[in-house]
């Protein structure tokens, strides 16, 4: 893995929706800091303002106050060096492209040679086990298809940081573990670093190295729990360890807190 | 690597190709041919000049238009009609694309152009007749005035209507400007282009032809008013049935044009209603 040092710092992030009829205060206060190569998930309560924390870290909204920072230098619009993998998957690919044709858009602004972005794409469509539908369209493939697509298209991007907002939330549960052993698998072998929003709490735990646990809107960081499982993890085994289920107790018991309101001062993990 | 086994969904395949193209020349031309027959009956029972049978309607559309008239006057309606649709088309889809893009502009212009497009286009003829005189350019003008509306509309609807969550992914991959207008824009927008297009070549043939019929001495709609005005009966049927020839060829082209263009659109369909 590359160096160890800070990716992504987010210092007092602030975010107000203005309206007519009274301005929501989306995010309160917001601070974490995420070293590269790691994978960290974020879950809160629902209506938290995940979507909206994302948004603001890839610069595809302009926060209130606050600063996001990548290898400490502000992101004020999106950066080459992240990719997002958006929730809505079928409203994310564009359905008159071929999945070959979809992984390979972002690339075309990309100073590379025909040949280095074939081989970028082809590439990138065999780690998501793709390769047999490059030449069919999205609408073709099932949900957990076109969001495999999505990941693909991301990853051919070669950023240093995945950002995924709930990708697996429309997906059965079956598919949707397959897709958690892929990204954690695009993580170890391609070092990737992935910060992963999700409202599921197992999924956190299972995938995360650290889960961030948000509050209720005005959203701030409740807690941050180093997830201390086995770096290989499994399905069936590790969803069977009572460190696991120590672990996802404890979340739920946080999330439980959160949406009943208790903005109490972090509490040590177990 | 592990390979992830996948299914692939392809639309149901179709019947075969021949045994449905037969099937659909019969429901086609089975009721036109039907009502031909009854009018042959009727129009050798009626003394009624103004309603000759088929047979002579048929003499009459060979004998006036097979020849000199083809090249004199139905060529170059055809060129005008062409030359209007695509200028309508370029117009329109620069224009709305444009005007889509921009709220600012949209909410400006939507009003005016809501106004513009109730005009009915004849009444713009005297105008232009005034303004460009009695030339292919006037006729051309009218047929543009006309068409153009329902593509640059439609253009604007479809580009405003572009799903945020597309617009967000090309952002957040920094996809340029002509890029997301040739990956994005234009394809988000094609179905309502494609609906205004088929709006437009029916306005644009009514202009054709009555643009001829105003002070003119050619032309497919000069032709057909020349016959009705001289009691030439037969020719002016054959001359109407001409017209809707065009009508239906025009149709059949774009209704080709729409399967390519469009096939992600009704693929998207299909799959749906599955």
């Amino acid at each position: 893995m590359p160096d160890r040092g800070t990716l992504l710092r987010v210092e007092q992030l602030r975010k107000v929706y203005e309206s007519p009829t009274g301005d929501v205060e989306a995010i309160g206060d917001l601070s974490f800091t995420m070293d590269a190569g790691e994978l960290v998930c974020i879950v809160g309560p629902s209506g938290c303002g995940k979507t909206t924390l994302l948004k603001c870290l890839a610069g595809l909204l302009r926060p209130t106050g606050g600063v996001v920072e990548m290898h400490g230098t502000p992101v004020t619009g999106p950066s080459p060096a992240m990719a997002v993998v958006f929730q809505e998957y079928g409203r994310s690919l564009y359905p008159w492209l071929t999945v070959r044709g979809n992984v390979e858009l972002p690339l075309r602004h990309k100073k590379l040679s025909r040949a280095q972005r074939d081989t970028l794409v082809t590439d990138a469509l065999d780690a998501v086990g793709l390769a047999h539908a490059a030449r069919s369209h999205p609408w073709q493939l099932s949900g957990g298809m076109q969001q495999r697509v999505a990941i693909a298209r991301a990853v051919a991007y070669q950023p240093e940081v995945l950002i995924m907002d709930e990708p697996f939330a429309a997906v059965d549960a079956q598919t949707r573990a397959d897709l958690e052993d892929l990204v954690r698998e695009l993580h170890a072998r391609r070092g990737i670093s992935v910060l992963f929003v999700t409202h599921d709490i197992d999924e956190s735990v299972y995938l995360g190295q650290r889960v961030l646990v948000l509050s209720h809107a005005p959203t701030r960081v409740r807690e941050d729990v180093a997830v201390d499982l086995p770096a290989e993890r499994d399905q069936i085994t590790t969803r069977a360890l009572p460190r696991f289920t120590e672990l996802r107790t404890h979340v739920y018991g946080e999330i439980q807190r959160a949406k009943r309101g208790h903005n109490v001062a972090p509490r040590p993990a177990p | 690597m592990t390979a992830y086994p996948g299914r692939t969904v392809t639309p149901p395949r179709r019947r075969a190709v021949g045994h449905r193209t037969a099937a659909g020349m019969l429901h086609a031309l089975g009721l036109p041919v039907l009502l031909l027959v009854l009018w042959g009956l009727v129009a050798t029972r009626t003394t009624s000049r103004f309603f000759p049978d088929p047979v002579t309607i048929a003499d009459a559309f060979v004998d006036t238009w097979i020849g000199p008239a083809f090249v004199e006057d139905v060529l170059p309606s055809l060129a005008r009609l062409g030359l209007g649709v695509a200028a309508s088309i370029v117009l329109g889809v620069a224009a709305g694309t444009v005007i889509g893009l921009t709220p600012w502009l949209r909410e400006l212009l939507e009003p005016l152009l809501e106004f513009l497009r109730a005009v009915p286009p004849p009444v713009l003829i005297p105008v232009m007749m005034i303004l460009l005189g009695i030339t292919d350019t006037m006729k051309v003008v009218v047929i543009v005035s006309g068409a153009v509306w329902p593509i640059l509309l439609n253009t604007i609807e479809g580009v405003r209507g572009i799903d945020s969550v597309l617009t967000q992914t090309a952002r957040s991959f920094r996809v340029t400007w002509w890029e997301r207008l040739w990956f994005l824009v234009l394809p988000a927008a094609s179905p309502r282009i494609m609906a205004g297009v088929r709006q437009a070549l029916s306005v644009a043939l009514i202009l054709m032809v009555i643009s001829e019929m105003f002070a003119s001495s050619a032309g497919l709609g000069y032709r057909i008013a020349y016959f009705q005005r001289n009691y030439l009966i037969a020719e002016m049927w054959s001359g109407i049935l001409l017209l809707g020839g065009v009508g239906v060829l025009l149709a059949v082209v774009f209704g080709l044009v729409e399967r390519r263009v469009l096939r992600w659109y009704h693929g998207i369909r299909e799959v749906n209603r599955a």
